[in-house]
């Protein structure tokens, strides 16, 4: 009967728009996966391609990196959007945990992730206020990050003794070179053609050298970075995760509602002749 | 299924339009105090529309169903957004972040403006392609163009509120092209702003205008729209009056009453809009920067200007065309313009017929390069301006300007096809 076809092929339409929706993001994913597994080992000259490859819904890979922004970023930088108790629950760390852990002394479960440093300190130590991170994986996007917390080179004409390729002349200094070693960035003489067809010469970065090793293997600074990104990533919405959740039953319920529709509009079509 | 044939549709009106005097119960107590029957016989049961609505009629239901979307969830916003330079930003990150299902609120707000345009412009180029701007539809026209005036203004007020770096460098941009009117310009451009920088004083009159002034305008005038459809009647695909051949019951041969055909018609409509809506608001609510930019997820910064400034993607053709004249006054003349002469369609358009399916090469033509030439503006408007892009931006305003300013002519010389007697149908 025509009806039951038409239910065959709306049913397929709408596994057809679940699976795009679905599809989108995991094609993503699987791309960046790609990249990340290619980029490992190499000295860096294909930074620019590098990819986060963020998952917030990898929860360990959230918490080590909540632990890692606690360690390394929040000396510096905030969180000045998120409350602790957010944290805890988000990221199933328990009370007792959350309070003994990660929680600044005589800070109350219920405050924002702020930092101690006083901006104007900071300001004069740094030249400008270290900004508040709640926001920037939305702003500047996880590969943005990734990219800057791993290319971070010696440059001794700085004042940090600190540079990056990602930001260059960054106000930031390499805070974590403890952990990742001191590199060096090998740049060459390019001929490059300028704004009016002549070539000019220009320093193109070429690789990294490694001055000294850091207490982490280079894949397991990767690792590290990856989680510290993904932390961002889940911070800068802490929803995203409920929403793709929310989202599936939702357009089900409205793809079913939609073939109701039709056949209601089918039937009463049936004499306008 | 109880549904009377359409040639012998219900002779409702004014059949179920007087209220019964003998019949009691709540409904006969209403309709004898305020005309209900009358109301839905004339304005639904009674309206005939033409039965051979395609795809592109759509759009007129679904606008006024974006229209519902954005004043409920912009009302639920109001409630928790706190208005001021200081607060803006901040308290739009408490409603995504701390107040319940906030972050749904908020990005069907904004995925509401962005549908809204799409909808909007959709419904506009369906009037293009069949001639709906014509007599006896002027005045449907002219303020159906109000409408989308207003919505600019909505969507562009709008965009300040979050108060994120894109929003003052935007409202920097779209308030200063006031200033290059002769002698008033710089006046004016304060007045507007309330302070000498886009500032406080500016977001917080801002507010008022898009939850207040610009709502009610919005109102009224789709009020407005919808009466002069009833009055002068839907177009067709067909681009002929269906008023002209009448049946023995004094209805159109080719028309069908409103409700139920085309009520349960748009809810199909609703139904692959609302499809199409949720996957943006639950899956892609950025759009990949298109509906909402990663600039803006930094607070406005008086000091730190992004990279490049784009306006939102629905204004970005006319942003090309700005920009593609060297000197700015012009420039903002040109954009003024690019707006403007929609207005004129009516009077532009000489051609015996209404629908592009009877008119010929000429106007076909010119319809498709002002479509490539929307479309290219639309994305050179998004890009940097410099080299190619700006050659390109002429040539395409030249393009998008020839489309109106040669359609007097190209209409008149174009050979059409003769029209046909009653309207192009096949049942399903």
């Amino acid at each position: 009967m025509r009806t039951e076809r038409a239910g065959w092929s709306w049913l397929a339409a709408a596994l057809a728009v679940l699976v795009l929706a679905q599809g989108a993001a995991a094609a993503e994913e699987a791309a960046g996966a790609k990249e990340g597994a290619k980029e490992a080992g190499k000295s860096g000259a294909d930074w620019q391609s590098w990819h986060a490859n963020t998952n917030v819904t990898d929860m360990p890979s959230v918490q080590r990196g909540a632990r890692n922004f606690v360690s390394y970023c929040l000396g510096c930088h905030g969180l000045k959007y998120e409350r602790w108790s957010r944290l805890g629950t988000d990221l199933s760390v328990p009370p007792e945990l959350l309070q003994k852990q990660l929680l600044p002394p005589g800070d109350k479960s219920t405050d924002y992730i702020l930092t101690t440093m006083p901006s104007k300190d900071a300001d004069s130590w740094f030249g400008k206020t270290p900004p508040d991170l709640t926001l920037m994986a939305r702003a500047r996007g996880p590969n943005y990050l990734y990219q800057y917390l791993k290319t971070f080179y010696v440059d001794p004409s700085r004042q940090t003794g600190a540079n990056n390729l990602r930001l260059p002349a960054t106000a930031m200094p390499d805070v974590l070179s403890e952990l990742a070693g001191l590199k060096r960035a090998v740049f060459r003489d390019d001929m490059v053609k300028g704004e009016g067809g002549q070539f000019i010469h220009q320093q193109v970065f070429d690789h990294f050298e490694t001055l000294a090793p850091g207490r982490l293997s280079e894949t397991e600074y990767d690792q590290f970075v990856r989680d510290t990104v993904n932390f961002l990533d889940y911070v800068s919405e802490p929803t995203q995760a409920a929403r793709r959740a929310l989202g599936v039953w939702v357009v089900l319920f409205l793809l079913v509602f939609t073939w109701l529709a039709w056949l209601v509009k089918r039937e009463y079509w049936r004499d306008v002749h | 299924m109880a549904v009377k044939t359409a040639s012998g549709a219900p002779a409702a009106l004014p059949a179920g339009a007087t209220a019964q005097p003998g019949k009691k119960g709540f409904w006969a107590w209403l309709n004898r105090r305020m005309p209900l029957d009358e109301f839905i016989a004339s304005q639904l049961t009674g309206y005939y529309a033409p039965k051979n609505f395609n795809i592109w009629y759509f759009f007129g239901s679904l606008a006024l169903l974006v229209l519902v979307v954005q004043l409920l969830s912009g009302i639920y916003l109001t409630m928790f957004y706190k208005v001021g330079e200081g607060s803006s930003f901040d308290s739009v990150e408490y409603i995504m972040r701390e107040v319940d299902y906030g972050w749904l609120i908020r990005y069907l707000h904004s995925t509401g403006a962005s549908a809204f345009f799409i909808v909007v412009y959709l419904h506009m180029y369906r009037a293009l392609l069949y001639g709906s701007y014509r007599a006896p539809r002027e005045l449907l026209w002219l303020i159906g163009m109000l409408i989308y005036f207003a919505l600019m203004a909505e969507a562009f007020m709008g965009y300040v509120l979050p108060w994120g770096n894109m929003s003052f460098w935007g409202a920097q941009v779209i308030v200063n092209l006031f200033g290059t009117i002769p002698g008033i310009g710089p006046g004016l451009v304060e007045w507007i702003r309330g302070d000498y920088a886009i500032a406080d004083a500016t977001v917080n009159r801002f507010f008022a205008m898009h939850v207040a002034l610009l709502p009610l305008a919005l109102l009224l005038l789709v009020l407005l729209h919808l009466v002069a459809l009833r009055q002068a009647g839907s177009n067709n695909p067909d681009g002929i009056e269906i008023k002209e051949k009448l049946g023995p019951d004094g209805h159109p041969l080719d028309g069908i009453p409103f409700h139920p055909y085309y009520t349960v018609k748009d809810v199909v409509g609703v139904g692959v809009f609302g499809v199409l809506f949720a996957i943006v608001v639950f899956f892609v609510p950025t759009l990949g920067g298109l509906f909402l930019e990663s600039p803006n997820f930094e607070p406005a910064n008086p000091l730190s200007t992004p990279e490049h400034i784009a306006p939102a993607w629905y204004f970005t053709p006319y942003y090309a065309i700005l920009r593609a004249v060297p000197d700015q006054r012009l420039g903002a003349l040109l954009l003024v313009l690019a707006v403007a002469l929609f207005l004129f369609l009516p009077w532009l358009d000489r051609s015996p017929v209404k629908s592009m399916r009877y008119k010929g090469w000429m106007s076909r033509t010119a319809l498709a390069l002002f479509t490539v030439a929307v479309l290219v503006l639309g994305y050179l408007g998004l890009q940097p301006a410099q080299g190619l892009y700006v050659m390109l931006a002429r040539l395409f305003a030249v393009i998008y300007f020839a489309y109106f300013l040669l359609m007097p002519i190209y209409t008149k010389l174009d050979p059409v096809k003769p029209l046909p007697e009653r309207l192009t149908y096949h049942a399903h």
